[in-house]
Parts: C-alpha cells; sequence; structure tokens
C-alpha cells in the first residue's frame, strides 16, 4: 500500500538530552516495549515463526509428486494408455482409483500425468523468475528511465487479457509441451516482474543498502550481496504460488480443448487439465473419472500454495518486527 | 486533481498501444479469416504456391485462398490496416464479421451486458462474504473463524475455476436440481438470476477468498498500529475502532485487486461461460482467434482495455478517498 | 436539560483517598523464552494535584507499568498481579469492558510518538470530538466549540482550521499537542505521559512540559511523567521514582533526590548528564554495561553487574526498598552512595582490581571482579 509518510520520527532530529543515558548503551530501543509488542500480536502468533506439521505435510506431497513425476513408468503399474478394465469402472482392488471411459486405469494415468504438470510449472516459472525476476530486480534498484520502461511494460503485458495472448501464441506456434511453456512463461513474466521490483525497492531503501552505495560499492556487488538475498525469499514464496498458478492454467487450456498435443516426440500425452476435460463428459454417470485428476491437481496445488505462503509468513515476520 | 487527468490522459494512448499490438499479433497468426470459408483446404503458408509442379487440388487451394485474401484486403501492408480499422473504429465501425456478416459492434453490445453482469454478480458475491469473514478473522485473529477460513480460502484459492464449476455443476445443478444449467438470455429477470447464480458463484467463491485474505492482513497490520492503542486508550469500544478507526486504511490492497478484477473476469471468464453455457465476451474473443475474426477479437481487446483503465483510474480516485495523504502528496506535485 | 454522560456515576473519593494507590503491582509476560517479569512489585501513591517522575532507562518496564495501571494491555500471555486503587477502587482486575468507563474520562495518557498515535486517515477534529460525543453524549456544535476551546488551551493557533486539518500536516510539536488536547478532553483526574517530548525537537520540549505543567495545575489532576531523561522531571516533578529492571530503586521527593540520592544507579544517571559547566571535549559518562535479562528468577540485585558500589553481598541477596533518613525516602541498596559502607565498598572496588567501572571515565569495562 502506498505509505506517504515521508516523515517518520527517525528522520526527525533526536533531542540532544537524550545522549547521556543511551548513547553509550548499544541495545535495542525499549526492549521491553518490543517484547510487549511482540505479545501483544495476536494469540498464536508467535507460533508463526515455526513453519508447523502443515508446511511439511505440504512438502512430502510436492516431494511425492516429483518422485512419481520422475520414476513414474518405473513403477509396477499398468500402461496408461492401454486397455486394461472395463470401461468407467469405479474403484476396485484391481484398479484403485478406477477406469475411465475407454478402460484405462486411472491411477497410472494420473499418475504419469504429474509429469506434464510439473515441467510446466516449474520451467514457466523458472523462466519468469529469470527474465522477471532480472529485470525486477535492476528495476527496483536502480529506478530511472530503467524501472519506468519495464514498469510500462509489465503494464502494457498485464492489461492484454490473458486469454488473447495465450490463444495467440498457441494459435501461432501449435500445441508442443514447449510452445505452452512459452505461452505461460510470457504470462507470468509481468507479475513476476512487478512483485520483484516492489520488493527490491523495498529493500532498496534500506539503510545498508544505501550505505554501501554511498561507500562507493559497485551496483552489481550491492546486488548481488545485499539486496538479492533479502529479495530471494520472498521470491521463493512466489515461484512456489506461481507454479500453482501455472499449473492451473495448463489444466484450463487442457479443459478448453487447447491442451498439449505433443510432448517429447509422443502424441497426445496425459495431462490432468485433459483427463478432467474427458471426464466431463460422463460426469453424470461416471463422476470419478473428472474428480480423480481433479483431485489430484487440486492437492498439488494446494500443497504448493500452502508451502509458498508459509515460507512468505516465516520471513514477513523477521522483516516487520522490531 | 492534476494528477488525476494526467491519469486520464493515459488512456488513449494504452488503447492505441493495445490495439495495434493486437493487430500485429493477429495477422502473425498463420492464416486467416480464409479459413472459415475454405475449411481446411485453406492454404496456411503461401510460399508453396509458387511452386510450379503442384497438383490440381493444391493449385486450386491455392488460387481460392489468394482470390478471398484479395477481396478481404488482407493482404495489404499492416500499417494501411491498421490505420483502415482504426478510422471506422473511431466512427463507431467496427466491421463486419466475415462469417455470419453480423456486425461486431452488435455482437458485442449484445454479450458485453451478459458479461458485465456476470462480474457484477460474482464481485458482489465475493464482497459480501468477504468483507465481514475477513473483518471477524483479523479482529479475532487466529480464533476458530480465523483459523477455519484461512483454511478453506487456500482450498478455494488452489481450486481450479474449471473443477469448481464441475463440482457445483455436478452437486447442485444436477444432482440437486436447485439451478437451470444453462442461461438463456430472452428468459425473464428472475429467471436469469437464477442461471447466472451458480456462474456467478464458481467464479465469486475463488475471488472471495483472495479477497477476505487481503483484507484480513491488511487489517491485523492496521490493528498493531500506535493509533489504534491510543484510541482503545481513549475509551472508545472496540467495535467502533473497529469500523470508524481501522477499516478504512486497511482496504488499499482490496480494491486495487478487485478492480483488476473488473477486467479480467469480463473477457476472462471463458471456462465458467463455457461450462455453463453463459453467452459472453470470453467465448467470443476464444472463437473470434481461432476462427481468425479480426475484427471481433479487435473490438473486444479494445473494450476490455477501457474498461481496465477507466477501472484503475476510479481505483486511484478511490485511494486519494482513503487516505488524505495521498490526496495531499499528490496535489503537491 | 439533563445530559446523560458515561462520565456520570463517579463520585468524588472519599477526602483522604489517594487519588491512585499502586501496591505491589507485577507484570509478567509469557513468551517463547520465558516469562519476562517487566515490572517485578512496584508500590506508589499519588495525589489529585502532585507529579510523580517515572525514570529509567529503555527496557526497564516504566512504559508497562504505566499502561499495566491503566490496564491497557492485552490479556493473552499476561500475568497481572497487585492492587491498583483509583479512588479507592480496586481496578487491577477489572476487564477491558469494565476498564473502558475509566479511559479517557477519570484517568488518560499521552504517547511517545504523535505521528503513529494519531489516526492519519481522520481529521483532528473528529479525533478530538469522538471521545467528547462519545463520554459525555453532547452534539455536535457543542463538541466542536470544546474541541476549538482546547486546542487554543494547549496553545494552537487557528484552532477553527487545525479542525478540519490532517495529522501529517502539522509539525511535530503541535501534533503532540493535539494529543494532548484529546486526552484532556474529557477532563480526566489522571494523567500519564509517556515519554511525552522524546520524539520533539529540544526547543519544542520545554514547551510541552510546561504545556503539561500548566494543564495540570488548572485542572488539578495528578500526573505521571514517565521518561529516561532526569533532565524532564526536574523542577518538574514532586516525587521522583527510578526504575531498574522492572523494580522501584529509588523513590523520594525531587528534592530529596537531587540532593541525597542514595542508589548508585541513581547517582550513575545524574553524573551522565552532559553539564553546560563542562569544558568542551569533555567525554561524556556512560553507565557501562547492558540491561539485565528479565526472564527468569532474580540472583541478587539486578544493578549489580554495572555498579561501581558492588560487592559480592549483592550478588547473593537482593536488596529491597527501605526508609532512608528523609520522610519519604526509599532506596533499596546494601551499599548506598553518601553514605560510609557506600564509600568502602567503593574504595575497595578501586582498589581491588585495574579496570576496575569508573562511571565518571568513559573507558567503560562491564562488570566488577
Amino acid at each position: 500500500m502506498p505509505d506517504p509518510r515521508a516523515d517518520s520520527p527517525l528522520s526527525e532530529s533526536l533531542p540532544d538530552n537524550s545522549l547521556y543515558v543511551e548513547s553509550a548503551l548499544e541495545i535495542r530501543t525499549d526492549a521491553i516495549v518490543a517484547e510487549v509488542h511482540g505479545a501483544s500480536g495476536a494469540p498464536g502468533d508467535a507460533v508463526k515463526r515455526r513453519l508447523g506439521f502443515g508446511f511439511w505435510l505440504a512438502i512430502a506431497w510436492l516431494v511425492l509428486m516429483t518422485f512419481l513425476a520422475a520414476f513414474g513408468p518405473m513403477l509396477p503399474l499398468d500402461d496408461p494408455t492401454d486397455l486394461v478394465g472395463k470401461s468407467k469402472e469405479s474403484f476396485s482392488s484391481d484398479h484403485w482409483l478406477g477406469t475411465d471411459k475407454l478402460g484405462r486405469d486411472l491411477l497410472s494415468r494420473t499418475v504419469s500425468g504429474t509429469r506434464i504438470s510439473l515441467i510446466v510449472g516449474i520451467a514457466a516459472v523458472a523462466g519468469g523468475l529469470l527474465v522477471g525476476g532480472t529485470i525486477g530486480l535492476i528495476a527496483g534498484f536502480r529506478r530511472g528511465w530503467f524501472e519506468r520502461t519495464s514498469m510500462a511494460g509489465g503494464d502494457i503485458l498485464l492489461s492484454f487479457p490473458a486469454v488473447v495472448l495465450a490463444l495467440a501464441i498457441v494459435s501461432f506456434r501449435g500445441r508442443d509441451l514447449w510452445d505452452i511453456v512459452l505461452t505461460l512463461f510470457i504470462l507470468s513474466v509481468a507479475p513476476i516482474l512487478r512483485l520483484t521490483r516492489a520488493n527490491s525497492l523495498q529493500w532498496s531503501q534500506r539503510e545498508f543498502v544505501q550505505a554501501s552505495r554511498v561507500l562507493g560499492a559497485k551496483d552489481s556487488t550491492i546486488l548481488r550481496r545485499e539486496v538479492l538475498p533479502n529479495v530471494l525469499m520472498p521470491m521463493a514464496s512466489l515461484a512456489l504460488v506461481g507454479v500453482a498458478i501455472v499449473i492451473v492454467a495448463e489444466g484450463t487450456l487442457a479443459f478448453l480443448g487447447l491442451g498439449i498435443q505433443t510432448a517429447f516426440g509422443v502424441d497426445d500425452p496425459i495431462s490432468w487439465g485433459k483427463m478432467v476435460l474427458e471426464g466431463s463428459k460422463d460426469l453424470e454417470t461416471a463422476p470419478h473419472i473428472a474428480f480423480v485428476p481433479a483431485t489430484a491437481l487440486f492437492l498439488t496445488v494446494l500443497a504448493l500454495n500452502f508451502a509458498g505462503d508459509k515460507i512468505r509468513g516465516h520471513f514477513d515476520v523477521r522483516e516487520s518486527s522490531l | 486533481m492534476g494528477f488525476l487527468l494526467r491519469r486520464l490522459a493515459l488512456l488513449v494512448p494504452v488503447l492505441l498501444v493495445v490495439s495495434f499490438l493486437t493487430f500485429m499479433l493477429m495477422t502473425m497468426l498463420p492464416g486467416g479469416p480464409e479459413v472459415n470459408f475454405l475449411g481446411p483446404q485453406a492454404v496456411q503458408d503461401l510460399s508453396i504456391c509458387d511452386d510450379p509442379e503442384l497438383d490440381l487440388n493444391t493449385r486450386t487451394a491455392c488460387e481460392d485462398t489468394i482470390k478471398i485474401r484479395e477481396e478481404l484486403n488482407l493482404d495489404d501492408p499492416l500499417l494501411v490496416r491498421y490505420f483502415t480499422w482504426l478510422g471506422n473504429a473511431v466512427q463507431g465501425d467496427f466491421g463486419d464479421s466475415v462469417i455470419t456478416g453480423v456486425p461486431v459492434s452488435q455482437t458485442i453490445s449484445e454479450r458485453l451486458p451478459t458479461s458485465i453482469a456476470l462480474m457484477l454478480y460474482a464481485q458482489a458475491i465475493a464482497l459480501l462474504i468477504a468483507i465481514p469473514v475477513g473483518i471477524i478473522s483479523a479482529y479475532r485473529a487466529n480464533g476458530v473463524v480465523d483459523k477455519s477460513t484461512t483454511g478453506l480460502s487456500f482450498a478455494l484459492i488452489a481450486l481450479p475455476s474449471f473443477v469448481l464449476a464441475l463440482v457445483l455443476l455436478f452437486i447442485f445443478g444436477k444432482k440437486l436440481g436447485w439451478f437451470p444449467t444453462r442461461y438463456d438470455i430472452d428468459a425473464a429477470f428472475r429467471d436469469k438470476a437464477k442461471a447466472m447464480f451458480l456462474p456467478a458463484l464458481t467464479l465469486g467463491l475463488g475471488l472471495a477468498a483472495v479477497y477476505q485474505r487481503l483484507l484480513r492482513t491488511d487489517l491485523v497490520a492496521t490493528l498493531h498500529e500506535d493509533f489504534i492503542f491510543m484510541a482503545k486508550a481513549k475509551g472508545i469500544p472496540a467495535r467502533r475502532i473497529l469500523f470508524r478507526h481501522a477499516l478504512r486504511p486497511s482496504m488499499f490492497s482490496l480494491i486495487t485487486v478487485v478492480g483488476i478484477q473488473v477486467g479480467a473476469l469480463i473477457g476472462g471468464a471463458i471456462v465458467v461461460e463455457q461450462i455453463f453455457l453463459v453467452p459472453g465476451l470470453g467465448l467470443v474473443i476464444t472463437e473470434g482467434i481461432l476462427r481468425r475474426e479480426f475484427q471481433i477479437v479487435q473490438a473486444s481487446v479494445l473494450v476490455i482495455t477501457f474498461v481496465y483503465v477507466m477501472v484503475n483510474f476510479v481505483v486511484d480516485i478511490l485511494y486519494g478517498f482513503l487516505d488524505p495523504r495521498v490526496r495531499h502528496a499528490r496535489s503537491a506535485r | 436539560m439533563s445530559r446523560k454522560s458515561r462520565a456520570e456515576g463517579f463520585p468524588d473519593a472519599p477526602g483522604d483517598a489517594a487519588l491512585l494507590e499502586v501496591e505491589d503491582v507485577k507484570t509478567y509476560f509469557r513468551t517463547e523464552r520465558g516469562t519476562v517479569r517487566a515490572v517485578d512489585g512496584v508500590s506508589f501513591s499519588l495525589e489529585r494535584g502532585k507529579t510523580l517522575g517515572i525514570v529509567g532507562e529503555s527496557g526497564c518496564g516504566k512504559s508497562v507499568l504505566s499502561r499495566s495501571i491503566m490496564g491497557l494491555l492485552p490479556k493473552h500471555n499476561l500475568i497481572r498481579d497487585g492492587s491498583i486503587q483509583f479512588e479507592g477502587t480496586e481496578v487491577a482486575n477489572l476487564v477491558p469492558k469494565d476498564m473502558q468507563r475509566f479511559w479517557g474520562t477519570q484517568m488518560s495518557m499521552i504517547f511517545q510518538d504523535p505521528m503513529t498515535s494519531l489516526n492519519p486517515v481522520m481529521k483532528i477534529g473528529n479525533q478530538i470530538t469522538e471521545s467528547l460525543r462519545y463520554h459525555l453524549d453532547v452534539d455536535k456544535s457543542f463538541a466542536r466549540e470544546t474541541a476549538v476551546a482546547l486546542l487554543s488551551s494547549v496553545g494552537i493557533p487557528e484552532p477553527k482550521r487545525r479542525l478540519k486539518e490532517y495529522p501529517h500536516q502539522l509539525s511535530g510539536g503541535m501534533r503532540q499537542r493535539v494529543m494532548i488536547a484529546i486526552a484532556l478532553a474529557c477532563g480526566p483526574k489522571l494523567l500519564f505521559a509517556d515519554e511525552p517530548t522524546t520524539a520533539l525537537d529540544v526547543t519544542v520540549q520545554a514547551q510541552i512540559l510546561d504545556l503539561l505543567q500548566a494543564q495540570q495545575r488548572e485542572r488539578f489532576m495528578g500526573m505521571i511523567l514517565v521518561t529516561h531523561d532526569l533532565g524532564v522531571v526536574a523542577g518538574r516533578a514532586d516525587d521522583i521514582a527510578v526504575m531498574y529492571a522492572g523494580r522501584i530503586v529509588e523513590k523520594a521527593s525531587a528534592r530529596t533526590l537531587f540532593t541525597q540520592m542514595r542508589h548508585p544507579y541513581t547517582e550513575a544517571l545524574l553524573k551522565s548528564i552532559p553539564k553546560l559547566s563542562d569544558k568542551s571535549h569533555t567525554r561524556l559518562s556512560a553507565i557501562a554495561g547492558r540491561p539485565p535479562d528479565l526472564v527468569g528468577e532474580r540472583q541478587g540485585c539486578s544493578f549489580a553487574a554495572r555498579c561501581p558500589y558492588a560487592q559480592s553481598r549483592c550478588r547473593e541477596e537482593d536488596p529491597m526498598l527501605r526508609d532512608g533518613e528523609t520522610v519519604d525516602h526509599q532506596y533499596a541498596c546494601f551499599f548506598p552512595v553518601g553514605t560510609p559502607e557506600g564509600r568502602e565498598a567503593l574504595a575497595r572496588n578501586r582498589a581491588a582490581s585495574e579496570g576496575a567501572i569508573d562511571v565518571t571515565d568513559s573507558t567503560v569495562t562491564p562488570g566488577v571482579g
């Protein structure tokens, strides 16, 4: 939020006769009031400092998903494209998550779908961080025309309906895995740029960064050693949430019929979004076909959001305390 | 005042830039509207037509494609086409659909109200839920309400809209039959409101989760400020402090995002429009791009950008209202 | 026409009851590190029309004390003990809902930082009239007139215009005056001034303190002036209590304190005030070491680690407040300043080790022995 309070009490000159008692005592201003403020936070706030059980649960789920994505084919599961069971079979001991309309095992299909989701999510966000993050970092630090140009560019990118951009790119390039990744990467640059710049701005105005500048350190050094390490954590949290958003976006595209058509040379790869699309046609008779992949999608995205938020909360508290 | 007028003046340049970029984007797409006339035979890449050893079918396809493109002036230079379009646009003529011949402005004027209604409905639901919940969560932070709604909000934010839409459709539409599952534009107002409820709810729940969290965070932060403590020391009761002192400075994040969502929802509610069969602008744009119907995409993007800039402008004014420091800082410039 | 007011229903105290009687008040906070004993047994009393100065460095618990007495601290993770009697009524165990009647109307507080303590998005006028209208149930125009009168009584020029202005449009000194106006709006009998001048320019400080004194006299209020600055209370307080580590270590009338101080901490505080008569480049006096950790049990005197008079007894036994020679002079020390025991102890320490703490010299070496 805009904080126009330019005249903080620190900028007013301290009265001279406070020198004699406090000057030689290098203590934090009013440790007790600090404790009071800490204690007067909402009950249970102290607990937030620890990451908590939920966080680790989320991480465990994500690790599981990564594992399945990487080693899926090696697991003793049915081939996801084979017709191994009866059509639209519900949960059974043979097929733990049932089968779809064509009789393919849903468990193995869901496991197979993790790969697409995670690859798309991680690749798009990694790219977005690299490009948007770097620009934002510099923009918040350097200010001036660089910041203004990049923010204007970001604004224009943002005011484009995402739909138009996504569809245009997809129409233009086709629907290979990497085209979708490209689309989502382009869409993620602007918000990442915005948020990185906001963070970079905040940190760049802190005294220790100003001090470095005054001491004549090179900009790149300051960025690397003072600003970047501090911005890294909020960015990590943003990255996790970003991956979640991208996974949902890919799922949505797939649902709209614009899913990934080829991946690594394989035709019609399995993705959760596509599975939901297929399942939505039999919603009344066999809802599990749609809801099994939907649940997998939901849990993964939930875990990412939750972990991202916990990280942010963990590091925000340090910032805002006295 | 001058500051705000300057912001408003940005409207025209932004519209020009965005419309030009969209135009450029559309022309870069392989193929064009001729696809709609010739079907899959339309030649996407006309360079093959130069090959002197083409078979008859391909040659016919080439000739047809070239002929239609000429009729539609599709091969004129980009800038010429853009300014032609612009010239017509400022007079209110956005062209006609190449397929149906229906004027684009008509299509938009038919679809836009539905999209706007959906957006308003969704925002209303979202705010009606989010504001009270946000206030209670902040006031009794980490209490029962707060903890449960935080968990719920997370789940809602994580839920992809198409999943939520399907769930709601399945439970309330099909199984329980409480709401109709399609939207009929000619029905009576009451029926339309009922038919639009599930789609609006789908969008609104996701929004509510985000709004509630924003409000709660800001409000909790404000409640820690010194002036709240001072109000308490003045003997003002808690509820009054909450509404008269704490709420106003805590609305910034919320109104910012509400503003952004106005633009986002008008053109971006595709999934909901598709699942609940609501004839809104989102589907129009999607089809337009897929069918290479430039006109309608151009016009729609223009409308959406216009709304986006105007709404942000209003939000900026609201900032000035909410915080007099912002107001004074602006007039001081 | 009678106007019901929330301020009614407070009968005047019986003739001889003190305005405020605080007995063995304790305030502890439960934190992750343990229980912080911010206020560890404080007692004093205050009459109407008198000023008590509470002096101590940051972290000694003086701010917590004033908020605890008013009952403003949020209740979770808080342990409170002791008796607090306001005009004969016990208020220590009242819940905030019941304390609300007192706040603003009977007892009031002004805070250190006027910029953050005033609502930045609310007009000054509304912040003043809010108390008036809520507590005294007066109508808008009457409240506004009263607000104008209040503002001019605290020395703000053009008060009518100020009503419509916002805090950020005023200077620091004026904001503090507004805060005083707000605090005094409903005519409280007791005023806590918590570091009222720390955030202000030197030139403005004296004006604000004069203003407070004048208001106190006019309204016959009891005032508690909380500060780290002995200079603030000199000449303005009737009695002074010196706090250290959550306890009062010396309490006396102002004159007695300055002329016959007994506690080494008080002496150190006094010595560290730079004087105009000092030559230029005179080194500033400092008190070596750091304030003690308030978590956990006490082990001997809290000041021992930084005290030039400390002996082994001080590290084992905790000195209690005891009466001195003059009436109403109390201090908690085994080897007080200006007594034979004290002088001996000081000499013993000086001789015993090189690098002993010398308060007049700023070469600091924490701890003795």
